[in-house]
């Protein structure tokens, strides 16, 4: 499949990940022998063919109204590489 | 089991034994194994995190437990884990850079299974950064070596489990399979590896990858070893949505009955071109030793083997995409210096975070679930899965267990394959469609092909038919002795 630099671009800024000219040269070529790879699926009919999102068939269950976990607010915020005030920090996107 | 045998030579079953007879201290023994990895892993690179204090902690709680009379069957047996379980206090990397610094705050409902039981946190292993590869090479932490020749990669994603159980550094060890990544490095490194039916072990605490093919299982010398481990493994979760609620197996229970009259499927499609000779003449001399054991052999078919990888490029993609989405730099993880403004700190983030391959899978999951292609891509792969599931359920109807190769070549060079995304993801080719269609799968060693390099036979069974698998793989070892098998330790 033909991707453009500008479709790479394109899906990178989706992904929200960064990426230089030279980059996205390359990852052009490499998604498209992927999405050689992945067309092979298009030789296929699969007119009428339950899509199949999981292994078993699984009904979602329901519990109890309950709380169930303790406040462990302190310990997962140290985990951040920024906090103020209980509050995860990150640049000012508002002025 | 020789009285001479240094402690890292016996098996799980044997260490057990010695542990229950008080012949040898949890103690010692996780002394030894340390001791080991200490001369063994600077050139295996299979462990990446050591705690020594803690395992030593764990392993004196073990032998009071053995005191009271209050042991079970793994308590003081060394276990090392994947490094996609989060473990408290342990740094818990998925072999990725975004999270190099990360501690978890809490334990993997798989790791909590292991401490009930007694067992002695060991270390963390190596992997594929986000369990995305089949060789090991693309953990921010470097490659790991295959204890059968240094120049060869011991398979992945679960490669630093598999080198670590085959070099003897532990008996026993917990992997993820998400297209293979505990079959493949089982079968690469001469040690054996199950994948459960999908929904068995809990995900809870399992760093996401593709969550409707993630599964956990354990690695070991024999099947005898896996039935005991999976015992510990198994169990129903309501922290994980997909675990199912089943009635508690005993995995060891069908271990020792005879195979007369099996029925052993070969699917066609698993011995056609591209396997290599050498892989097929040990897969044979395993079927001809089966056949001795009573077995009979049918061919089946599973016509839609090849699709399987075009389908996974999709599904497994699409779900990391979603999945990795969490990794912005704000809550944990790696964070970009100096950002501008946030646009930037989430795209340098992932940017400088995420390895090349992870950021690759990441692009194409984006892609296929973008607007306007969700149908062409991700539907579609979803409905070819379906098709991949009914090829397996018309093979069962025939057969008792599926076999063939795990892999269909030996481990392959260091480098050999890692410039060429598509040439590594068709090293998969015989396991993707287990974990698409939510099988159980396992890799046991059938011998040596070229260089010297070990040959995995594996062994697919129905939905929850784990216990007959771990008999037929029980049987062959009783007839066998490749999985006694050890490398050469290193300088």
């Amino acid at each position: 499949m033909e991707l453009s630099l500008d479709d790479v671009r394109r899906i990178a800024q989706l992904a929200r990940i960064a990426i230089t000219d030279a980059e996205a040269a390359a990852t052009r070529d490499q998604l498209g022998n992927i999405f050689d790879l992945i067309e092979q699926m298009n030789a296929v009919d699969t007119t009428g063919i339950e899509p199949m999102s999981h292994a078993q068939d699984l009904t979602l269950r329901l519990r109890a109204d309950e709380v169930t976990q303790t406040d462990e607010r302190e310990r997962f915020l140290a985990l951040a590489p920024e906090t103020e005030r209980g509050l995860y920090l990150v640049p000012q996107v508002i002025e | 089991m020789s009285p001479r045998a240094e402690l890292h030579e016996l098996d799980l079953t044997e260490l057990s034994a010695l542990l229950a007879a008080r012949q040898v201290s949890s103690e010692e023994l996780a002394q030894a194994l340390l001791a080991r990895i200490a001369t063994q892993n600077g050139d295996l690179n299979a462990f990446i995190t050591l705690d020594p204090d803690a395992t030593l902690a764990q392993a004196r709680a073990a032998d009071a437990r053995i005191g009271r009379g209050e042991g079970g069957v793994l308590t003081g047996i060394p276990v090392a884990h994947k490094d996609i379980f989060c473990a408290s206090g342990w740094r818990t990397t998925c072999g990725s850079r975004m999270l190099e610094e990360f501690t978890a705050p809490y334990d993997a409902t798989v790791v909590e299974h292991f401490n009930d039981a007694g067992a002695v946190f060991l270390g963390k292993t190596n992997m594929d950064e986000f369990a995305m590869g089949s060789s090991n090479e693309s953990s921010w932490f470097g490659p790991v070596r295959n204890p059968w020749d240094r120049n060869a990669v011991p398979g992945g994603s679960s490669g630093g489990s598999a080198a670590a159980v085959a070099a003897r550094l532990c008996p026993a060890a917990t992997g993820t399979d998400t297209g293979g990544s505990i079959r493949q490095p089982a079968a690469l490194t001469g040690i054996c590896g199950l994948k459960p039916t999908y929904g068995l072990v809990s995900r809870y605490g399992m760093i996401a990858f593709a969550s409707s093919l993630d599964q956990a299982g354990p690695l070991a010398r024999s099947a005898a070893d896996l039935a005991v481990l999976l015992d510990t493994m198994v169990g129903f979760d309501p922290r994980d949505s997909t675990s199912l609620e089943r009635p508690v197996e005993h995995y060891g229970r069908a271990l020792d009955r005879p195979l007369e009259g099996m029925r052993l499927g070969l699917p066609r499609e698993y011995f056609a071109e591209g396997l290599d000779a050498d892989v097929a003449r040990a897969v044979d001399e395993a079927l001809v030793t089966l056949r001795g054991l009573g077995c009979e052999t049918v061919e089946v078919s599973l016509p839609n083997t090849r699709l399987s990888i075009p389908v996974y490029y999709v599904l497994a993609p699409a779900e990391a995409s979603s999945n990795l989405a969490r990794y912005d730099g704000a809550r944990y993880g790696y964070r970009a210096q100096e950002p501008r403004d946030l646009a930037d700190l989430y795209s340098r983030t992932r940017a400088e975070g995420f390895g090349a391959e992870v950021r690759r899978r990441i692009l194409v999951g984006t892609y296929v679930l973008s607007h306007g292609y969700y149908d062409a891509y991700y539907l579609k792969a979803q409905q070819i899965r379906r098709l991949i599931a009914r090829d397996f359920d018309a093979a069962f109807s025939t057969c008792d267990l599926i076999l063939g190769p795990t892999s269909p070549s030996v481990a392959f060079d260091l480098g050999e394959r890692s410039a060429d995304p598509v040439q590594m993801y068709l090293s998969d080719i015989y396991t993707i469609a287990v974990n698409l269609a939510g099988l159980p799968g396992m890799s046991i060693p059938a011998g040596f092909g070229a260089k010297g390099r070990p040959v995995g036979l594996q062994v697919i069974g129905n939905y929850f038919d784990e216990a007959r698998m771990l008999n037929l793989a029980h049987r062959f070892q009783q007839a066998t002795d490749w999985h006694r098998r050890a490398p050469a330790s290193g300088a």
